[in-house]
C-alpha cells in the first residue's frame, strides 16, 4: 500500500489521484497508525522548509516515520520541499532536516540565472538520469517535468544523485540513498512523465 | 533547459466558463472540468482560472468546484476569485492548488502576502494585476474586482511593492486588450520587467502563435497566457478548446526562444 504522509502540507491530493487512475492500492495517513501500515510513502511538501519541518514534527507521525524508513527500510519519496527535508539542513530557516541523505538545502545564486526572472525556478525543465536507475524507467534523456522552487540539494555524496537539472547551475533534481529517495520536481503535476515516474515508485 | 510556459486562462461565471471582452460580455463557452480533461490531453503546462464572481458578490471561493478542478489537473494549477486570508488560501492547497491568484486583497492589504508566503511558500503566491492604459500619457493604473474598481495606483510601483512582499509571481493582465486577439500590451510587460525579477505572466491580447512568440523573444523565460486564444476557433470565434501541440511548441520556441535564449545543458559527471 502506497501511503502518502498528510501533515498538512502538500499537494495530498495530486498524488492520490494519479495512482487512483492507476489502479494501484494508495492511502493517505495522518496518524501514526497509519504510517505502521505503509509497504510504501511519499513525503509531500510545499512551503518553507521551518513550516514543514515544525508541521512534520508536531503531526505525532516522526517517530514512527522514522523506525519504518532507518529500521523496515521502505521505501520512501520526498517530493519537492518532501526532498529538502531528507536533508540536514536548510539555508532557508534553522529547523534541522531529517538527515536521511546526508547535504544541505542552499538558495539559487540568482545571479547566475541567464534571465531576468530568476527565482523561483519555475516551469517545465528537463532532467539528465542517471543510467540503470529504475525510478526512472521508461523516461527519456532531458525528459521533462514541472518545477516550482528557489533552493536546491547539494548532496554531499555525488554518487547519490541520480538525475540533474540546469538553472543557472547543475543541480541535483533527484537524489537516492539506499530505499531513500528525494525528487526536486512534481511527477503529480508532470503529466505523462510525471505518471510513469510514480507508477515506477510503486513498482520498486 | 527551462522553458517559458504557454498557459490557458479561463474564467468561470455562474458555474460555467466564460470569456469576456475588456472583462465585459462574458460569453458562455462551456463546462469547467470539461475544459481541464482536452487540456490534460493537450498537456498544456499550466493553468489558470479564476471565479470572476466571488469578489464582486463578497463571497467565500467555491471550494468544490476547486477541488473538482484541482483533482481532474494532470499540471499545475493556479485558482484565483474570492480569497481574502490565509485560512482560506491553506484550504484551497488542501484540495490540491498549486498556486492561487490574489488580486484585490492585496491592494487593500499588501501585508497579507507576506503571511500568506511564510505559510504556503513565496513560490505559490500569485499576484494578478489587472491593469489599464490611462487616457492621456503612457501611464497605467491598477484595477480590481473585474475592472470595475480604480485604485489610482501605478502597477509598476505596485509589482515592485509585491516582489517586497513575498509574492512568487506576477500576471500583468491587460483590460485593454482583453478578449481582442490583437497582440500583447508589451510595453506595460517591459516597464514591470524593469523593476523586478519576479516570474512574470503576460495576460490579454494574444490571438496567434506568433503574438506568443514575440513575447517569449523578448523575455526568454516569460509565462505566456491567453484566454480567447485557446478557446476560439476562426474569425467567427467559434468555441473550440485548443492548444499548440508539442510540435507547434517546439517549432515556435526553435524559433522565437533558442536563438535568443539558448544555453547547453552543461551535463554533471554521475
Amino acid at each position: 500500500m502506497i501511503t502518502i504522509i498528510d501533515y498538512g502540507l502538500g499537494n495530498i491530493r495530486a498524488f492520490h489521484n494519479v495512482y487512483e487512475r492507476l489502479s494501484i492500492p494508495v492511502k493517505v495517513a495522518r496518524v501514526l497508525e497509519e504510517v505502521e501500515e505503509a509497504s510504501k510513502i511519499i513525503l509531500p511538501g510545499v512551503g518553507s522548509f521551518d513550516y514543514a519541518m515544525r508541521q512534520l514534527n508536531s503531526s505525532g507521525m516522526r517517530e514512527v516515520l522514522e523506525r519504518r524508513v532507518i529500521d523496515d527500510k521502505i521505501p520512501v519519496m520526498g517530493i519537492c520541499v518532501g526532498m529538502q527535508m531528507l536533508a540536514d539542513s536548510s539555508e532557508e530557516g534553522t529547523e534541522p532536516g531529517l538527515g536521511w541523505i546526508k547535504g544541505n538545502v542552499c538558495k539559487f545564486d540568482a545571479n547566475l540565472i541567464p534571465f531576468k526572472s530568476r527565482l523561483p525556478h519555475m516551469g517545465w525543465n528537463t532532467i539528465v538520469p542517471k543510467e540503470n536507475v529504475n525510478l526512472f524507467n521508461g523516461i527519456e534523456n532531458h525528459g521533462r517535468f514541472y518545477f516550482l522552487h528557489s533552493y536546491y540539494f547539494e548532496c554531499d555524496e555525488k554518487s547519490q544523485v541520480i538525475s540533474t537539472t540546469d538553472y543557472g547551475i547543475t543541480y541535483a533534481s533527484a537524489v537516492n540513498k539506499e530505499n531513500v529517495y528525494g525528487i526536486q520536481f512534481h511527477p503529480e503535476k508532470s503529466h505523462n512523465n510525471g505518471i510513469r515516474l510514480l507508477n515506477n515508485f510503486a513498482k520498486l | 533547459m527551462l522553458n517559458p510556459r504557454i498557459i490557458p486562462f479561463l474564467l468561470v461565471h455562474n458555474k460555467g466558463l466564460v470569456k469576456t471582452v475588456k472583462f465585459k460580455e462574458p460569453k458562455y463557452v462551456g463546462d469547467p472540468i470539461n475544459a481541464v480533461k482536452i487540456f490534460n490531453e493537450k498537456e498544456v503546462d499550466e493553468l489558470i482560472v479564476v471565479d470572476i464572481d466571488a469578489t464582486r458578490e463578497g463571497r467565500e471561493p467555491n471550494y468544490s468546484l476547486i477541488e473538482n478542478l484541482a483533482s481532474e489537473c494532470r499540471m499545475p494549477l493556479c485558482y484565483g476569485g474570492g480569497i481574502k486570508t490565509v485560512e482560506q488560501a491553506q484550504r484551497i492547497f488542501g484540495l490540491g492548488v498549486e498556486k492561487i491568484a490574489i488580486s484585490s486583497i492585496a491592494v487593500k492589504n499588501p501585508d497579507i502576502i507576506t503571511e500568506m508566503a511564510f505559510r504556503v511558500g513565496n513560490q505559490s503566491v500569485v499576484v494578478v494585476l489587472d491593469v489599464k492604459k490611462k487616457l492621456l500619457g503612457s501611464h497605467y493604473e491598477l484595477f480590481t474586482h473585474n475592472g470595475n474598481k480604480s485604485t489610482g495606483i501605478d502597477p509598476v510601483k505596485f509589482a515592485a511593492q509585491m516582489e517586497k512582499a513575498g509574492a512568487g509571481e506576477l500576471v500583468i493582465n491587460s483590460i485593454d486588450r482583453d478578449g481582442m486577439m490583437n497582440g500583447y500590451d508589451q510595453t506595460i510587460v517591459d516597464k514591470i520587467r524593469e523593476v523586478t525579477d519576479l516570474p512574470l505572466t503576460a495576460l490579454g491580447g494574444a490571438g496567434s502563435l506568433e503574438d506568443i512568440g514575440n513575447m517569449v523573444k523578448r523575455h526568454g523565460i516569460i509565462g505566456a497566457a491567453a484566454g480567447s486564444y485557446f478557446v476560439f476557433k476562426g474569425k467567427f470565434r467559434a468555441v473550440l478548446i485548443n492548444y499548440p501541440t508539442s510540435l507547434e511548441k517546439e517549432t515556435l520556441l526553435n524559433e522565437y526562444f533558442l536563438p535568443q535564449w539558448g544555453t547547453h545543458n552543461k551535463g554533471f559527471k554521475f
